[in-house]
């Protein structure tokens, strides 16, 4: 179906190619999985399967790509739109029209296709995908995991045979990104489409992939695709050194077969279990030093609409709280009042004795800092070293604590380079820099790990850690529940605007499967979280 | 914990299409916007403030009970707002600019008396009744003029309308939507940017302020209209059907020969002064030729329509009401001047005329006999923030 023969992709001559001598057949029907750091060439893999690399992106490529006989060569994208159906990262840019159904039927008015058939493909699509109920809806009001269906149905209309996704559940709950994944399932199975996907989320994917394109020596990240590996999900899974919790634990537990769901670890995992009993995991202690915050009966309206409803939140001192819920629950709006952009309706909102939302910025700053769901929103200079000097300015601090900061965080950053060209993970840890400077004893973090990889990821929870040893408080908006077990010592849930969980995270996220992380699920009904809790007890053991 | 917000798990397959048989429908936009422009004639064809307000008063209700719920059709407040401020600032520019005539005093302001260099310009003064009045009822026709615009605005989709336009100016056409869906988006952008800059512990006041909003807005823009041109590319924008070559150099010696033609044509007809036989010959010559060239350009599109937008009897006597309305101002404007200009020196109370009352009532029939819009936000929606 889709055939790379020895194909080199680089985007200037004189640089390094991004992906080199890539041969690969992608056989009908097949569930590929495309793994790497960020920056390792997963978009640019994905790009070059309908000829947007090099045709819309620029760049050299080198050998050939064929999709069904037809060579990317001679066929622009817009020639292979019967074939390939491309959802990009963000569906929201990617929407041409208004309405749900008006998009479904998009791409099948540009293909020619008769409008009776339009019709009934539409009404097929809506059903496959759920999407029936939201038909007339604008596109903008939907949630995530609706506009993720939307976009799927809005390629899927004109029967590509190939569906091409860049990381569709990285922005999505648990709950929303199941939706996504059944639907993919049940388009392999029952309809037979090659699907290509790239995804940083590996616990949630891993399991329907039949194989899977590994990108990059994945211990040095940023290191350019000079390394692919290709093969069977366990195969590379039982030596990739970026494999999600269930591998990580056999690793630990030396089992001989890599499991790759929580159903095959948890078959293999009763011995374990055994071993374990007797343990008790360290329990990171709630902290009940100083309120550093505190949120008491506050709602929050959009217009008529409610967007949180009498919460009531204390955040205390050395506290890392993590802020679940579905996507559009109230977290973000929790973090915004917290910083004094919502006004509550009703209730208070006090931050180290002061309503935010009568701060000014220098005042602000030194209290509260928040890094937001779009990092690259705060900044605004041309290279890394104005910024940081900007930084130190609007903290009225010392010259060179941001830069001393960024060089603790992320030492391989270049004065010289262009916010906008670092990666999403550095651009990320700059912006946390910038908001540290200031020193505030409370630091919010709005969905940081979107689209991060683990390398990336550990580096963030080291860094969370210490600045909550440190004494600062951190709240993260988060739908990482791998994360949240990894750093968080609380847990709020949040849904429909109101907190429905609020307490230690070993007592709130074992208790709901959604919430739970693999570790968790594999070890039921002892309490464990996190893969090193179990590698500790077990070092305990033997020592 | 319970999912509420998923109206339908991905594995339920609803039977809803077949229950969904209910009488909400999308009128065609090109009759919301033939109505409009009806109204919008009959408005230009008086001064009568009864009248025009009649007119304004129609637009609204119709606006009021056939608007859909969607972003675009928000404007109409907007354009109510514009009609205000005409009025307001046609009232102003009387009072400033228009020496004193008439005879009734309205109010006596203290004057200021300007220099020379400024003759023309007062400040103060009498305010005389007549000229007043003269003032209100011009920004009134203009307003009721600028309310019908904002009526077919917010009550034909910009995108269904886009469906009606021919094939060749299609790609035009797509630029303009997508252009129009951008602004709003780019406020948002804005406000975001802005509330962010405090965080980084800015005032935000003076040009410092505004520079540092613009950069991420224009790239967050910039981004943004790259994915959606890949996102468009990839899903068969612009695919052409394959046409001779012949044809292809046909079409493009059509519209350069109609263009040279329609522009002498022009010149003909208007700029020699003397009426010659050769300027209307040419300018329809000319015309014939682009006209030709659009239709040829057009086979080349192989797009094909979803639902396209039906004539049905309400549709077409929605236009039918428009027409009416702008044909029974004018024949009234013909007929009896006076009723449909009142004086206004003196000034006498404006009385209506009978043709152009029923023109009125022509005009409000749409908001009885066209079918509502169908609902677009499900009743538990909300927008969610992004």
């Amino acid at each position: 179906m889709i055939e790379f023969e020895n194909v080199t992709i680089r985007y200037r001559a004189d640089q390094p190619p991004i992906i080199e001598n890539l041969d690969l057949t992608i056989e009908e029907g097949e569930f590929i999985l495309v793994v790497g750091a960020t920056g390792s060439g997963k978009s640019t893999l994905l790009g070059a399967i309908n000829g947007l690399v090099p045709h819309f992106t620029g760049g050299i490529l080198n050998g050939d790509v064929r999709i069904d006989q037809r060579s990317t060569s001679v066929h622009r994208p817009r020639d292979l739109a019967d074939v390939v159906g491309i959802v990009p990262q963000d569906p929201l840019s990617s929407f041409v029209t208004d309405t749900v159904e008006e998009e479904l039927a998009y791409t099948m008015e540009c293909l020619g296709i008769p409008p009776d058939v339009m019709r009934r493909r539409v009404e097929e699509t809506l059903d496959l995908l759920g999407l029936e109920e939201l038909r007339h809806r604008p596109l903008r009001s939907l949630s995530g995991g609706q506009r993720q269906r939307a976009a799927i149905g809005a390629v899927l209309t004109a029967h590509p045979r190939v569906l091409v996704l860049d990381e569709p559940t990285s922005a999505l709950d648990p709950g929303a990104a199941e939706e996504v994944l059944a639907a993919l399932h049940r388009l392999v199975h029952d309809i037979g489409v090659t699907v290509v996907l790239a995804e940083h989320r590996l616990e949630r994917v891993v399991q329907y992939a039949d194989r899977i394109v590994s990108l990059g020596a994945p211990e040095s990240p940023g290191s350019r695709g000079t390394e692919i590996t290709i093969g069977e999900p366990e195969a590379i899974m039982s030596t990739a050194p970026i494999a999600p919790a269930v591998v990580h634990l056999a690793r630990v537990a030396g089992w001989e077969r890599t499991p790759i769901t929580v159903r095959e670890a948890r078959r293999q995992a009763s011995s374990l279990r055994q071993l374990l009993i007797g343990h008790v995991p360290p329990v990171r202690a709630v902290s009940d030093a100083g309120a550093v915050a505190a949120l008491s009966d506050v709602t929050v309206r959009y217009g008529a609409l409610p967007a949180l409803r009498s919460v009531s939140v204390t955040i205390n001192q050395g506290d890392v709280i993590a802020l679940m819920g579905r996507n559009g629950a109230g977290k973000s709006t929790l973090l915004h009042s917290l910083v004094g952009h919502q006004k509550p309706a009703s209730g208070s909102i006090d931050v180290a004795g002061i309503d935010p939302s009568t701060l000014s910025g220098p005042d602000l700053v030194h209290r509260v800092g928040l890094v937001p769901q779009e990092p690259a929103d705060l900044l605004e200079a041309s290279t890394v070293a104005e910024e940081c000097a900007a930084s130190d300015r609007d903290a009225q601090c010392e010259p060179g604590t941001t830069r001393a900061l960024l060089a603790l965080l992320a030492p391989e950053v270049v004065d010289t380079t262009h916010p906008r060209d670092l990666s999403e993970g550095q651009r990320l840890l700059l912006v946390l820099c910038i908001v540290l400077a200031a020193r505030p004893s409370l630091i919010c973090l709005d969905e940081p790990t979107r689209g991060l990889d683990y390398a990336t990821k550990e580096r963030l929870t080291r860094v969370v850690t210490d600045l909550a040893e440190a004494g600062h408080a951190v709240v993260l908006a988060t739908h990482d529940v791998e994360l949240a077990a990894e750093v968080a010592s609380r847990v709020v849930i949040v849904a429909d605007g109101e907190v429905v969980a609020d307490g230690p995270t070993s007592a709130v996220i074992t208790s709901s499967p959604m919430f739970a992380p693999q570790v968790a699920k594999v070890l039921a009904p002892q309490p464990w979280l996190t893969v090193e809790q179990v590698r500790r007890a077990l070092e305990q053991d033997t020592a | 914990m319970t999912v509420r917000h998923a109206p339908a798990r991905v594995r339920t397959r609803s039977v809803g299409n077949l229950r969904n048989v209910d009488d909400t429908r999308w009128l065609h936009p090109v009759a919301w916007w033939c109505w409009a422009l009806g109204l919008a004639v009959a408005a230009s064809t008086t001064t009568n403030p009864l009248l025009l307000i009649g007119l304004i008063t129609v637009a609204a209700v119709v606006v009021d009970r056939r608007k859909p719920d969607a972003p675009w059709a928000r404007s109409f407040g907007f354009f109510i707002r514009l009609a205000v401020i005409i009025v307001l600032f046609r009232l102003l520019a009387q009072i400033i600019f228009v020496a004193p005539m008439g005879t009734t005093m309205l109010i006596d302001m203290p004057g200021v008396t300007l220099p020379s260099w400024l003759a023309g310009i007062r400040l103060g003064g009498a305010l005389m009744l007549e000229p007043a009045l003269q003032a209100l009822y011009e920004g009134l026709r203009l307003a009721a003029i600028i309310v019908a615009i904002g009526a077919a605005s917010s009550l034909a989709s910009p995108s269904r309308l886009l469906k009606s336009v021919p094939a060749a100016v299609y790609e035009i056409g797509v630029s303009v939507v997508v252009a129009t869906t951008f602004l709003p988006q780019l406020a948002s952008d804005v406000a975001r940017v802005r509330a962010n800059r405090r965080l980084r512990g800015r005032r935000d006041i003076g040009l410092r302020g505004v520079s540092g909003t613009v950069m991420p807005v224009l790239h967050g823009a910039m981004d943004r209209s790259i994915a959606l041109a890949a996102a468009m590319d990839s899903r068969g924008y612009g695919r052409v059907a394959n046409v001779s070559s012949a044809q292809r150099r046909l079409t493009a010696l059509l519209l350069v020969v109609g263009l040279i033609a329609a522009t002498l044509g022009t010149y003909g007809l208007l700029g020699t002064g003397s009426a010659t036989w050769w300027g209307p010959a040419l300018l329809i010559i000319g015309l014939c030729c682009a006209l030709a060239s659009v239709v040829l350009s057009g086979r080349r599109n192989v797009r094909t329509r979803y639902r396209p937008n039906a004539w049905k009897v309400a549709d077409v006597g929605t236009v039918a009401s428009g027409a009416a309305a702008a044909s029974l101002f004018l024949a009234a404007s013909a007929i009896n001047g006076a009723g449909m200009n009142p004086a206004t020196s003196p000034p006498t109370w404006p009385t209506v005329p009978i043709l152009a009352l029923l023109g009125l009532l022509a005009a409000i029939i749409p908001a009885f006999i066209t079918p509502p819009p169908p609902a677009t936000v499900a009743p538990s929606g909300r927008e969610v923030r992004a």
